[in-house]
């Protein structure tokens, strides 16, 4: 080395910049880059938090369905219920449910649940026992209850019939009317009703089906455990002392809260609905 | 060190150890002896690559994972009743079936456990234990598929230098899979299977589109612009418990060191490089060195190698097949 370079080298040193271990840097960068990482998923997963904490979307739930809370928990959200479901019924809710994405619902205004199956098949199908397989028969089902929410628009309450398609040629609901087929589901607006008082409601309740079913001796299956103890609906006179014939719709307390009368209420919004924070214990 | 041992700790996300002297073998000694002194150009390496294009056990593998995906969906739309349900729980011909991650979650947010569920989630444990664990990962998730070619696209870009890959430390899949586990403890919600793209899509192919597929959408562009195959390596829970899983499957990957060239293309388009960190000149301690429990099975490193160094097998059934 040449005496020039030595002097150089010697000049440069004390000034020569800090060593930087680049290694450790980038170890601290993606150290605090994981970090990130991890706090942004969790974050966005937990969001999920926020529409179940406000129930922001409140969602009838299928039969056997345990209380919401449990119900979130427990459920694994793999739409075997909704399979199963002969009319289909139950749908799955979307992410804008947060922790219940996934999980199945009944939306009864759409397609109420009319328990076409006579074995709660969506209970047997549940792999984790979110729906409860206590249950056996239909009637044993709270999944609301039903509340006259508009007696304001209520034909019967105005002493009004109904006559023609109910919910017009567009509505694709399923019922299963027992006197066409016991068991295949018909479109809704293949019937035309004229009805001189409207009773739609009542004559669409599966459980007073049942019970009619029963009364004429001859219950579902030939089971009669399939006989509902007790009657869901029932129309009672009102008299407002203007000679006009006006029936309220009443609820009564084997009511399953399955939907069946809200999907078929002709009026639009529907007269009766399902309360789904309320069923027959609760109310 | 302890295969299991060693094939656990990179599961978890520590570095791949450096065998020590005494680990290697006489008989692997001496091979890599006599290929220190062996010259091989990279005019060679690249005509044996030309000449050797397989995509054998790809073909077989996308095949596989989406007549799996069909087959759900071909049992719901016919009712055939031969899948049903999604990836999350199912059943296969009436026998349960439930992902062990998802069966997890609703145990410690429901902290109760029927029947059906535990039939279902011991059929999936015995399933994969049987077919490697993370298999499952490369053969049946559809999220795999599309992070596959999502890969392509952010290789594309790190090629034409348009996007840089940002890695993250491996070790923070474990501290999602703990932090999953308390939350779903603590809170009594299933909180994973909320942002599961294993479950949203598997819901929205059988099901229908939905808006949590923006979600994915989302997990894919950050993959393609920012960090290579980011969901799979770093962050999904379910594939940390299939990894598990695969620790005592029989069926792995084994590397033989004698004719490779340790040219590291292998490492090029494995999801998770750092299990074969054996096929790295002078790493191998054994002349057949079985890969970690952290490899999918994909088969990606058998389709590529030239030399044949790469092959699949069935521990303990090597001298019948």
């Amino acid at each position: 080395m040449s005496e020039e370079k030595q002097k150089q080298n010697a000049a440069a040193a004390p000034t020569a910049a800090p060593v930087i271990n680049r290694r450790k840097q980038q170890e601290r960068r993606q150290f605090l880059r994981s970090l990130m990482l991890a706090a942004g998923v969790v974050g966005i997963s937990a969001m999920g938090y926020i529409p179940v904490a406000r129930s922001w979307n409140p969602r009838l739930r299928p039969p056997g369905a345990l209380v919401e809370d449990e119900f979130l928990a427990s459920c694994i959200k793999c739409g075997q219920c909704v399979q199963v479901c002969p009319v289909e019924a139950i749908t799955l809710a979307d992410i804008m449910d947060g922790f219940g994405v996934g999980v199945p619902y009944v939306d009864a205004r759409d397609q109420a649940c009319d328990f076409s199956c006579d074995g709660l098949q969506c209970i047997l199908a549940c792999p984790t026992g979110a729906l409860s397989h206590s249950l056996n028969y239909p009637h044993e089902v709270r999944m609301g209850f039903a509340r006259l929410d508009r007696p304001d628009l209520c034909l019967a309450m105005h002493g009004k019939g109904f006559k023609g398609q109910i919910r017009g040629p567009e509505f694709d609901g399923l019922f299963r009317y027992t006197e066409i087929d016991r068991w295949k589901p018909q479109r809704v607006h293949e019937q035309t009703f004229d009805l001189e008082l409207c009773d739609l409601c009542v004559r669409h309740c599966p459980i007073e089906i049942r019970i009619t079913q029963c009364e004429a001796g001859k219950p579902p299956s030939g089971d009669v455990n399939q006989c509902p103890p007790r009657h869901a609906i029932e129309l009672q006179a009102e008299d407002r002392g203007d000679g006009v014939m006006r029936m309220r719709p009443v609820v009564l307390d084997g009511c399953v809260g399955c939907g069946a009368c809200e999907m078929v209420c002709p009026t639009e919004p529907a007269a009766i609905v399902i309360d789904i924070e309320s069923t027959v214990e609760r109310v | 060190m302890n295969f299991f041992k060693e094939s656990l700790l990179q599961l978890l996300g520590r570095a791949p150890t450096r065998p020590k002297p005494d680990d290697f073998s006489p008989e692997v000694k001496k091979i890599h002896f006599y290929k220190k002194g062996e010259k091989v150009t990279l005019d060679e390496i690249r005509a044996e690559h030309a000449a050797h294009k397989s995509h054998k056990w790809r073909n077989r593998r996308w095949t596989t994972l989406l007549l799996v995906n069909l087959l759900f969906v071909v049992s719901y739309y016919f009712d055939i009743q031969l899948l049903e349900g999604a990836l999350t729980a199912s059943r296969f011909m009436g026998f349960h079936m439930a992902d062990l991650n998802s069966a997890l979650q609703v145990m410690l947010a429901f902290k109760h456990v029927v029947l059906n569920l535990l039939i279902g989630t011991t059929t999936v444990f015995i399933l994969w234990l049987l077919l490697g664990g993370r298999t499952f990962c490369s053969w049946v998730c559809p999220y795999h598929l599309l992070a596959e070619w999502a890969e392509k696209i952010h290789l594309w870009l790190v090629e034409h230098k348009l996007v840089k890959n940002h890695e993250f430390h491996r070790g923070v899949r474990t501290a999602f899979y703990v932090i999953f586990a308390l939350l779903a403890l603590g809170t009594g919600y299933t909180v994973y299977e909320t942002i599961s793209p294993t479950g949203i899509l598997s819901r929205a192919i059988i099901y229908g589109a939905t808006l949590a597929l923006g979600w994915v959408v989302f997990l894919l562009l950050f993959e393609i612009f920012v960090s290579q195959r980011a969901w799979c390596r770093y962050v999904c829970p379910i594939g940390m418990t299939y990894g598990v899983v695969g620790l005592f499957s029989p069926l792995r990957v084994v590397y033989n060191v004698e004719s490779c060239k340790h040219e590291g293309e292998c490492r090029k388009v494995c999801l998770v490089p750092h299990v074969l960190d054996p096929v790295i000149k002078g790493r191998a301690i054994d002349i057949n060195v079985p890969i970690g429990a952290d490899c999918t099975r994909c088969g990606l490193c058998i389709d590529i190698c030239p030399t044949g160094s790469l092959r699949y097998e069935i521990k303990g059934l090597n001298k019948v097949l």
